[in-house]
């Protein structure tokens, strides 16, 4: 096997089990840059993957064909954002502890997702759909001799707007006005409110961007890689996402670079056994990698990564 | 006002609890599930017998350490999410000890119980000494530990343990903590003496924290850090030691799935949520010895008595867990539930 193969072997499929961690992770960078901590990542993105699996399978009842999973995908923001209401209702509103908000967060949506999917279907996973998010060629890109074939040939459309969605997230919190207030907010909120910035408003706006992000993540994952929703689809990709964000220092474009190198990381365990000199590695390794990176990424030993100063703390107005 | 404030530490849990289960009714009703037969079958679930009885006090045992674990650390100010983890390396360690060491069960039980809260204080120490050493929180760590504790025991089991079924050889008998009395006087339930072991550490944790000194040590970090720091105290050794014993807490729960319920251990697809659920408890329980134990014994109870309400009134087990998401919310909240106490007592005038 040449090293071309190998590349060509595990590129895409990195870039596949990349895609929901990318949504997720620039979900959680919209909380935490806007000051409110989102543990409840790992249950936004499980309710967004049960949400896209039912709208999915509804859709192709009703004859949406392929078009079922782009409309599943709106659904799912939706839906992401209206729970993620929920954590935001609680920890802006009524300051409650914003970690253990995110813990009831998670234990909220894994129970009601189980529980309507026995409801509605009788049965403890939804049905498998048949409309999946096709594998295409990108025009033009994957005539690129060498790259074209590593990254544009044979992927799903939903990655490269996962990239294309990374640079717009980058873009709105460091190029406009409206992300600069929501940074100011998670960093000083008592300066950005002498400023007339309204600092329950911008942190709203943050966590239910973060729902619908990781909703969205949840929506792709079902329609790109699990193909229905059981009570084992989403088991840790959440927390992942969130490891993400905190290894690319709460960066968009540090996140994408750390979900892209943790689905890398995933591509490797699952096929690794077919690749000289890995075979040897066991898998348990490359499955806790990047968990063990984050930690050592944490620790200062791959570059400081410094939390927004806020982070974790209700505002109260006239507090010193 | 100590009197007010002694008063809400019973009301807010209390009203919790009652805002969950009625909105646990409401959801039972929007869905076309019968509320009222629903909670009678639960509620028969737990106390219609000697048997759910046994079954819900074996399902306190491993929720009360877990939910110690939990407290101890809040105690301290830190939150130790990573339970789960400790819990699976204290499980194995205690299935370890039972399998492959001889010993007379005065010995065995022992030993495979403090293997297990070594393993679990080893395995808590490593964020605490990351939060004391370059003050990376300990949410994050705990959370990331927790899938390398997974992957981990998953992988020693499967190398070095395996038995047919993916799981380990039970344990030897002189390590377990099954007892055929206890079975026989709740009418043959999985009963074990893990909940006297349960018991004995949670008045372990009250003399701890309120009879030593470094009981008040951690709980000065715990109020402020920076008052301790200059009152002399050595904030970076409490915070290792203080997740190093909710670590042991922790460890000490895994022992009781694996020397009692189940007597080997399994490889585990995903947690197995009794570090999760120990949140739950310590919330609800204050962060007290005491409420934790009562705590323990309404989420065991709600937990053992879902099984009957499915069989019952066919509402899906899940719905328990909605109802737990739901207190723990209402916990959080406190806030809330103080403002309306307000708003009451003042005659709506605010």
């Amino acid at each position: 096997m040449s090293f071309m193969d190998i590349l060509a072997l595990i590129i895409p499929a990195a870039i596949v089990s990349a895609a929901p961690l990318i949504f997720t992770a620039l979900g959680g960078v919209f909380s935490e840059r806007s000051g409110v901590v989102n543990i409840g990542l790992e249950g936004l993105m499980l309710f967004g993957a049960f949400t896209g699996a039912v709208t999915i399978y509804y859709g192709e009842q009703f004859g949406l064909a392929g078009a079922a999973p782009w409309v599943s995908f709106v659904v799912a923001m939706i839906v992401g954002a209206l729970f993620a209401s929920i954590h935001a209702v609680a920890s802006i509103s009524l300051k409650a502890d914003q970690v253990v908000s995110g813990v009831a967060i998670n234990f909220l949506a894994a129970g009601l997702a189980i529980f309507l999917t026995k409801k509605i279907f009788n049965a403890g996973q939804t049905p498998v759909i048949s409309q999946r998010i096709s594998k295409s060629d990108i025009p033009f890109l994957s005539d690129i001799p060498v790259i074209g074939k590593l990254f544009f040939q044979n992927a799903y459309l939903t990655s490269y707007l996962a990239v294309f969605v990374a640079f717009i997230v980058w873009y709105v919190l460091y190029k406009t006005p409206f992300g600069l207030r929501l940074r100011s907010v998670g960093e000083h909120p008592m300066a950005a409110d002498t400023m007339g910035i309204n600092v329950k408003k911008m942190r709203y706006v943050g966590v239910l961007l973060s729902g619908a992000l990781a909703g969205l993540g949840g929506a792709v994952y079902v329609a790109s890689i699990s193909g229905n929703f059981t009570h084992s689809t989403i088991t840790g990709q959440g927390f992942m996402a969130l490891a993400a964000m905190i290894f690319g220092k709460w960066h968009p474009l540090g996140a994408l670079g750390a979900a892209l190198f943790f689905g890398l990381a995933q591509a490797i365990s699952i096929s690794g056994a077919q690749i000289p000199g890995l075979q040897d590695i066991p898998k348990v390794f490359l499955l806790i990698a990047p968990y063990v990176l984050t930690i050592l990424a944490l620790a200062g030993l791959v570059g400081r990564a410094d939390a927004p100063k806020a982070l974790g703390t209700p505002y109260e107005k006239g507090k010193r | 006002m100590q009197n007010n404030t002694n008063k809400m530490k019973f009301l807010v849990p209390l009203i919790s609890v009652f805002l969950g289960l009625l909105i646990g009714g409401i959801i039972m009703l929007i869905s076309g599930y019968p509320p009222i037969e629903a909670y009678a079958a639960l509620f028969e679930g737990i106390f219609g017998g000697s048997y759910y009885m046994g079954e819900t006090i074996r399902q306190m045992s491993p929720l009360i350490l877990s939910g110690l674990a939990v407290a101890f650390a809040f105690r301290t100010g830190l939150f130790n999410i990573g339970v789960e983890g400790q819990l699976l390396v204290g499980w194995l360690a205690a299935v370890y000890v039972g399998i492959f060491v001889d010993a007379p069960a005065i010995i065995h039980i022992p030993l495979a119980i403090l293997a297990a809260g070594v393993a679990g204080a080893l395995w808590g120490s490593v964020p605490g000494i990351l939060k004391a050493r370059f003050k990376v929180h300990e949410v994050i760590t705990t959370i990331m530990m927790n899938y390398i504790a997974l992957y981990s025991t998953n992988e020693i089991i499967r190398n070095f343990m395996l038995a047919p079924g993916e799981r380990t050889e039970n344990v030897k008998e002189s390590a377990s903590l099954a007892s055929p009395f206890l079975q026989e006087l709740t009418d043959n339930s999985t009963l074990h003496y893990g909940i006297i072991v349960a018991i004995v550490a949670a008045v372990i944790m009250w003399f701890l924290l309120w009879r030593t000194t470094l009981g008040y040590e951690l709980r000065a970090v715990g109020f402020n850090q920076h008052a301790s720091q200059y009152a002399g105290i050595n904030v970076s050794k409490n915070i290792v030691l203080s997740m190093a014993i909710s670590g042991a807490f922790a460890g000490i729960a895994g022992s009781m799935e694996g020397l009692g319920t189940y007597q080997y251990m399994t490889i585990n697809a995903g947690f197995t949520g009794v570090g999760f659920d120990g949140i739950a408890v310590a919330l609800l329980g204050a962060n007290s010895a005491i409420g934790v134990i009562l705590g323990a014994a309404l989420f065991g109870g709600l937990k053992i008595g879902a099984l009957n309400m499915q069989a019952m009134a066919g509402v899906p087990t899940e719905l328990v867990g909605i109802v737990i998401a739901l207190i723990i919310f209402f916990v959080a909240c406190s806030y809330l539930v103080h403002w309306l106490m307000n708003r009451v007592n003042r005659g709506g005038k605010i």
